[in-house]
């Protein structure tokens, strides 16, 4: 049973919360290895889908999650520049839940929208990224791909490295592996890294050799194109240079390493196309395990509501 | 008309008096000070022991929203705020709609103070037309409608030159020149204070350097042209510092404000009671503890000449959407009082006297104001403190027709017990203080 009957972030969830999921999620894999990949659990129930930023990965896998639990689903993507003031972010979210949906899952380009959402409104809310700030179930599903290769997360070394500064899912996985006890090694150029790094828990260097020297686990981060325009790099090319993940550098790894990207990737600026398609990637089970996570996240908030009646 | 204040202690600074003493108002001015007067056929306003009879408080960072933003405040609204948080006088910021580059709409923001005939209100031209940055406005024009200094408000005055030349322009003029000092490159996009919490919350950071830097670079300036700079709502430790500085080399033309948000809030308000409440988003933004701490030792020491409130009222709709696409500002007249008293005075970081310097004699001073004083003769703004009141901050019960404060709810020592502007009664709270 989960304590919230919202998912917002990783930094709401115990520990044996967050095993939970993981152990549901463990249960979840068997339904997508049947020939008819359906069970009943959220029959009659609706799921609303709201995208406020573009994304194929994270909407498709909630679908897909969704669709396998039975429950009505309703996909709204919102097109919302800084510029446009259109209807407020309260008021669409009112109207849909005119229509009584139980669950709210939301991307959003600002960090704590989905907070004044649970805070001011009825439905279950489910935080599929928003801002800077979380991407709880790309963590879960990190650390359930994780364990499923380790056995373990305690004692674990694991190198994040890539755009820190701008990451929800660095946010989000720090957390998680923090409450988990695992050792996470950050590492950026100095330009992309966060206010007080250390004091997220976590070992700060600009050197990607020392990060992934001796790591279990490998988890690059996107580096956005247009970065160079905030002065944050100077060029893509450099970036690959010197924090790219090459397989010289891989190669510094534990002999089982395994290597991770939440997408979308851009090869040759932060990952080598070698490592990316190699033997130690697991990034497309993640991508397969994505759904089984949200899966086990939809079942067990549901759960929660039905106790709440 | 004549009104005794009977009882009560006169705080007066500016001459030096402070004890229990009795105010004769007659005709609008503060007539004779003494030990048990006589009512004399004058209305008795009988104050309560420990209440202090202080000269009418001014705030001189304030956003009256009128013209153009009625929605969120008019100079009827906020003057009415203004005296209920015991503001005898106002000075408004020219960021309005049109902005306040023009005659015409000093005019028209006198006009409506007047017809509202609460709190005095002293208008703010902007330094360039448009706060655009690009050209003066006419400021000997604005100074003869009755503008009381200039600034670009809401926006720093990015320019160097234009700064230099409106302190010289200005200082030829008699007039500061406040600046709203910020990089904005280095401000960038920025929400919230660049430290820790911003950082775990995903917010985009304003570093207090931003705010420093140009502090620095406006103090040179102010040292080179002789001009008076007014540094508005100032947040960072560095900037404390570089006043301080500026001080110690004997500027006595630089001058500085703090809000009371930024020596009580520090950035733990994002995340705590109300995680991304927008009504703690405000620019300068809440910075880190030593940030706060900086503000209350610069106000103890004296490196703080004023505190302001920078009430920046928005109306509800706007403050409740995404913590990135709220306006900036909280509203501040009918908070600072009971702030002031509960975190400064009965914390024991300042006395009363320094409390009604800050508030009342230095902002006077500041924007060269009549007020601040109640030597016999002078003009009968006071206001009437009950320093031991309890009041519970309550937003829906605010005069200002915005609510978005971050103190709703709060138990603070410190009120207001009534508001004389020019020797007539327009705040009493008696019912609620006694």
């Amino acid at each position: 049973m989960l304590k919230s009957r919202h998912l917002l972030g990783i930094a709401d969830l115990e520990p044996d919360e967050i095993g939970l999921i993981l152990d549901t999620a463990d249960a979840m894999t068997e339904i997508a290895a049947r020939p008819i990949k359906k069970v009943p659990t959220l029959r009659g129930r609706t799921v609303v889908n709201l995208f406020f930023e573009p994304s194929t990965r994270t909407r498709t896998s909630f679908e897909v999650a969704e669709k396998r639990l039975s429950a009505d689903t309703l996909s709204i993507a919102i097109a919302q520049s800084s510029v446009t003031k259109g209807e407020t972010l309260l008021d669409t979210v009112r109207n849909l839940e005119a229509m009584a949906p139980d669950m709210i899952v939301m991307r959003h380009a600002s960090s704590g929208a989905p907070y004044l959402l649970a805070r001011l409104c009825r439905s279950a809310i489910i935080n599929a990224g928003d801002g800077m700030h979380e991407h709880p179930t790309q963590a879960l599903l990190d650390a359930f791909t994780i364990r499923e290769h380790k056995k373990r997360l305690d004692g674990l070394k694991i190198a994040i490295v890539g755009d820190l500064l701008h990451s929800r899912v660095l946010r989000s996985n720090v957390q998680l592996l923090n409450k988990m006890g695992a050792a996470v090694w950050a590492c950026a150029p100095a330009t992309l890294m966060p206010t007080d790094l250390a004091r997220f828990g976590v070992r700060p260097t600009t050197s990607i050799d020392e990060a992934v020297e001796g790591a279990d686990v490998i988890m690059m981060l996107r580096i956005q194109h247009e970065r160079m325009h905030g002065h944050f790099i100077p060029s893509t090319r450099e970036y690959f240079t010197t924090f790219g993940l090459t397989p010289a550098r891989a190669a510094r790894a534990k002999p089982d390493v395994i290597i991770m990207h939440p997408g979308p990737m851009n090869r040759g600026v932060e990952i080598d196309s070698d490592v990316a398609d190699g033997p130690f990637s697991v990034i497309l089970e993640q991508v397969a395990n994505g759904v089984a996570v949200r899966m086990a996240v939809l079942y067990l908030l549901a759960g929660h509501e039905a106790q709440a009646d | 008309m004549k009104l005794l204040l009977k009882g009560g202690r006169v705080v007066d600074p500016a001459s030096n008096r402070d004890g229990e003493f009795d105010m004769l108002i007659d005709d609008g001015r503060v007539a004779k000070i003494g030990k048990a007067l006589s009512a004399d056929g004058a209305e008795v306003l009988a104050l309560q022991s420990g209440w202090i009879i202080a000269p009418g408080l001014i705030d001189i960072h304030v956003h009256l929203r009128e013209p153009g933003q009625e929605h969120k405040e008019t100079v009827a609204t906020g003057t009415a705020s203004a005296v209920a948080g015991g503001f005898t006088g106002v000075a408004c910021m020219p960021n309005t709609d049109p902005i306040n580059d023009h005659p015409g709409i000093t005019e028209l923001i006198l006009k409506k103070a007047e017809a509202a005939g609460l709190a005095r209100v002293y208008p703010i031209g902007a330094v360039s037309i448009g706060s655009r940055g690009e050209q003066l406005s006419e400021l000997a024009a604005q100074k003869a409608a009755g503008c009381v200094a200039f600034t670009d408000d809401g926006r720093p005055v990015a320019n160097a030159l234009l700064m230099r030349r409106a302190l010289e322009y200005a200082g030829m003029l008699g007039i500061p020149v406040v600046d709203h000092c910020e990089d904005p490159a280095l401000k960038g996009d920025g929400v919230a204070h660049e430290g820790f919490v911003a950082a775990r919350l995903g917010l985009r950071g304003i570093p207090g350097v931003a705010e420093s830097i140009m502090v620095e670079r406006d103090i040179a300036l102010a040292e080179m042209t002789g001009g008076a700079f007014h540094v508005a709502h100032m947040s960072a430790r560095q900037s404390i510092r570089a006043v301080r500085a500026a001080k110690e080399r004997g500027l006595t033309h630089v001058t500085c404000e703090v809000a009371p948000h930024h020596f009580v809030l520090t950035d733990e308000s994002l995340e705590t009671p109300i995680r991304y409440d927008t009504n703690v988003k405000m620019n300068p933004p809440l910075r880190e503890a030593a940030d706060r701490d900086a503000m209350l030792d610069g106000i103890a020491d004296g490196t703080v000449d004023v505190i302001a409130t920078d009430h920046a009222p928005h109306h509800a709709d706007e403050k409740l959407v995404e913590f990135d696409r709220a306006p900036f500002g909280i509203v501040g007249l009918e908070t600072c009082v009971p702030l002031v008293f509960d975190r400064l005075v009965h914390a024991g970081r300042i006395g009363v006297k320094r409390a009604v310097e800050l508030l009342s004699v230095n902002p006077a001073r500041v924007f060269r104001l009549p007020g601040g004083s109640l030597a016999e003769g002078s003009v009968a703004d006071v206001t009437i403190l009950a320093p031991d009141t309890r009041v519970s901050i309550r937003a829906a019960q605010l005069r200002s027709k915005s609510k978005n404060t971050p103190f709703d709810g709060w138990e603070l020592r410190g009120a207001v017990a009534a508001t004389i502007v020019g020797g007539r009664v327009v705040y009493r709270n008696y019912d609620e203080t006694r």
